[in-house]
């Protein structure tokens, strides 16, 4: 601990031992259990449909006894249906918004305020971060949890914090030039965005920016994603996941070792089942991943179905940490996408794109007509040099790896930089508007 | 004598799309000679010839143009039938790919542009079979 570098916010909770931990875990179940069946009529009836009562459980493996809770829930029981405490309790409130229809809400004690604070300040420390930086936050502040849940993460450690929001490059870049930024918080669309946007202003981030680090999180990415944020932005870039539904960011980080995310054991209990039917998965298994709430007080929940695809990494982790990691987010169960019969994730194509040189950071897919699957991706500098003939080849070698790696061959469009809607919050990158 | 230049952008195959580049360039002054457009589908790369096409090519980069250099020979040839085949014969026998030919007849002068990747020892192969590669300022003259 002699190095700011190889700190913890919190050793002991942090490296606590495994058989520790886990009795921790069962013990804090347990509570949570107790917890909704007396205070929440939706879990005790969901707990009696199951035949389930809080002393029932008597290791970590009777979680699966227990019900699921899905998003749709959440929309149902909006907007205080799932509240534990007395309203007057309630420090906060975000809201995660759905695709469709009603949002769903996310209330906060004060404990969970500060503990949602608790676990992003281990997260940022893990990467390193100390209370030198200069915190430039440039996700959404608002009703979305990614800002300000990090925001008193950073005041916690003892940052400077810049409560920059999206958006508005010039201004950010301003920021980061004035006060020396050192780590910043934003997706990582915008992180390639700003990648460009730097290129174009001839900003050269190594000798011009202060930046060292950056938190990318809030969609999925990708390794060669990661690659390109490093390189452009001048960074060590850190996976971070987070949903609103378990506070927003911070329920997993990645450490100084990069290989996957701690995910905070001590505060969410996580399962990984097959996404069709919720059979549990083993360790390294790829599937579903499912939490439930440890120390909520304001909204506990129980196996909350993510959505979000992953696997569990059970090794041990050089840094220390006890808590067990999860590998980057390679889609949503939602997000599957089934073409000509057959199926794949969006983040499958834009690993691949993102491999290929002379294409640039930006895509699309487009699904029309009967099953007609079009790719859309940026040429780059690097993939133009003024010839008609090696456009098309390039454009052919992806249609051929894209084959290779999806089963079917898609329409590669090679398009020009700037061509595609530019997003600066969540990139929205596929467009259905098949008619089938 | 500066070589030969001409400004390749590739542009979108959609109805506007040239007109917003000559639009950028005569904003710009600068006086397009001739050009090329070829296309493939959804995309196409339209080829400038113009008086100062790295002045060119930075204005388009300024609006975001994907635009690029490319080298060429332009070889001056007897305006009759097999000028054009004399060229590529002497070309092809030193086994010198040619990415693009193309050519344009002014003032009764008949000019062969080639590009390829062996740009050197294709200037130095049409030189010794005694065929006149112009400057550009010869060029730009006709
Ligand atoms: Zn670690």
């Amino acid at each position: 601990m002699s190095s700011p570098d190889r700190a913890y916010w919190k050793p002991a909770e942090e490296t606590l031992p495994r058989p520790a931990l886990e009795a921790l875990q069962l013990e804090r179940l347990r509570q949570t259990l107790a917890r909704v069946w007396e205070k929440v009529p939706f879990y005790r009836r969901k707990l009696d449909e199951a035949k389930v009562t809080p002393d029932a459980v008597r290791d970590l493996t009777d979680l699966r006894r227990l019900p699921f809770t899905t998003s749709a829930d959440l929309r149902e029981t909006y907007p205080a249906g799932l509240l534990a405490v007395p309203p007057d309790e309630a420090l906060r409130l975000h809201t995660s918004s759905g695709t469709t229809g009603k949002p769903k809400a996310i209330f906060f004690s004060r404990q969970d305020v500060d503990n949602s604070a608790e676990l992003c300040a281990r997260s940022f420390v893990a990467t390193g971060m100390g209370r030198h930086d200069v915190f430039q936050n440039m996700m959404t502040y608002g009703l979305f949890t990614g800002a300000l849940v990090t925001h008193y993460a950073a005041e916690k450690i003892g940052c400077l914090v810049i409560p920059a929001g999206p958006g508005n490059s010039d201004r950010q870049l301003l920021l980061m030039r004035d006060f020396h930024t050192t780590a910043i918080h934003l997706t990582p669309s915008f992180a390639l965005y700003f990648a460009d946007f730097l290129e174009k202003r001839r900003v050269d981030p190594r000798r011009d920016l202060a930046l060292r680090r950056a938190f990318v999180g809030a969609e999925p990415y990708t390794e060669e994603t990661r690659r390109k944020i490093e390189t452009g932005l001048g960074v060590r870039a850190f996976n971070s996941y987070g949903l609103s539904e378990m506070n927003g960011p911070g329920v997993a980080f990645e450490c100084q070792e990069q290989q996957g995310m701690h995910l905070w054991e001590d505060h969410f209990l996580m399962e990984i089942i097959d996404p069709g039917s919720g059979a549990p998965l083993p360790p390294g298994a790829r599937g579903e991943l499912v939490l439930t709430t440890l120390v909520r007080e304001a909204m506990p929940i129980l196996r909350y179905r993510t959505r979000d695809i992953t696997s569990i990494t059970d090794e041990p982790c050089a840094c220390g940490r006890t808590h067990r990691r999860i590998q980057r987010i390679t889609g949503r169960a939602d997000d599957m996408l089934i073409v000509r019969g057959v199926n794949f994730y969006p983040q499958q194509i834009e690993r691949i794109l993102m491999a290929v040189p002379g294409v640039g950071r930006n895509y699309v897919i487009v699904l029309e007509g009967l099953d007609e699957m079009t790719v859309k991706v940026e040429l780059s500098e690097a993939g133009f040099d003024g010839q008609l003939e090696h456009v098309v080849a390039l454009q052919n070698e992806i249609a051929g790896l894209l084959r290779a790696e999806i089963l079917t061959k898609p329409k590669v469009d090679l398009v020009p930089p700037g061509t595609l809607p530019i997003s600066e919050g969540k990139a929205k990158r596929v467009i259905d508007n098949r008619t089938l | 004598m500066s070589t030969v230049r001409l400004l390749a952008i590739f542009v979108e195959n959609k109805p506007g799309q040239t007109a917003r580049i000559t639009k950028l360039l005569a904003e710009g002054r600068i006086n397009i000679r001739w050009v090329t457009i070829a296309t493939s589908g959804p995309f196409g790369v339209m080829k400038l010839l113009v008086a100062d096409p790295e002045r060119g090519h930075a204005i388009l980069k300024q609006y975001g143009m994907m635009a690029s250099l490319i080298d060429v020979l332009p070889v001056e040839v007897a305006d009759q039938p097999g000028a054009l085949h004399e060229v590529a014969e002497c070309l092809a026998r030193d086994n010198i790919n040619l990415d693009n030919t193309s050519g344009f007849v002014a003032n009764q002068r008949a000019i062969v542009i080639i590009e390829t990747a062996d740009i050197e020892r294709a200037r130095a192969l049409l030189v010794e079979q005694g065929l006149r590669v112009l400057s550009r300022e010869e060029l730009l003259g006709i």
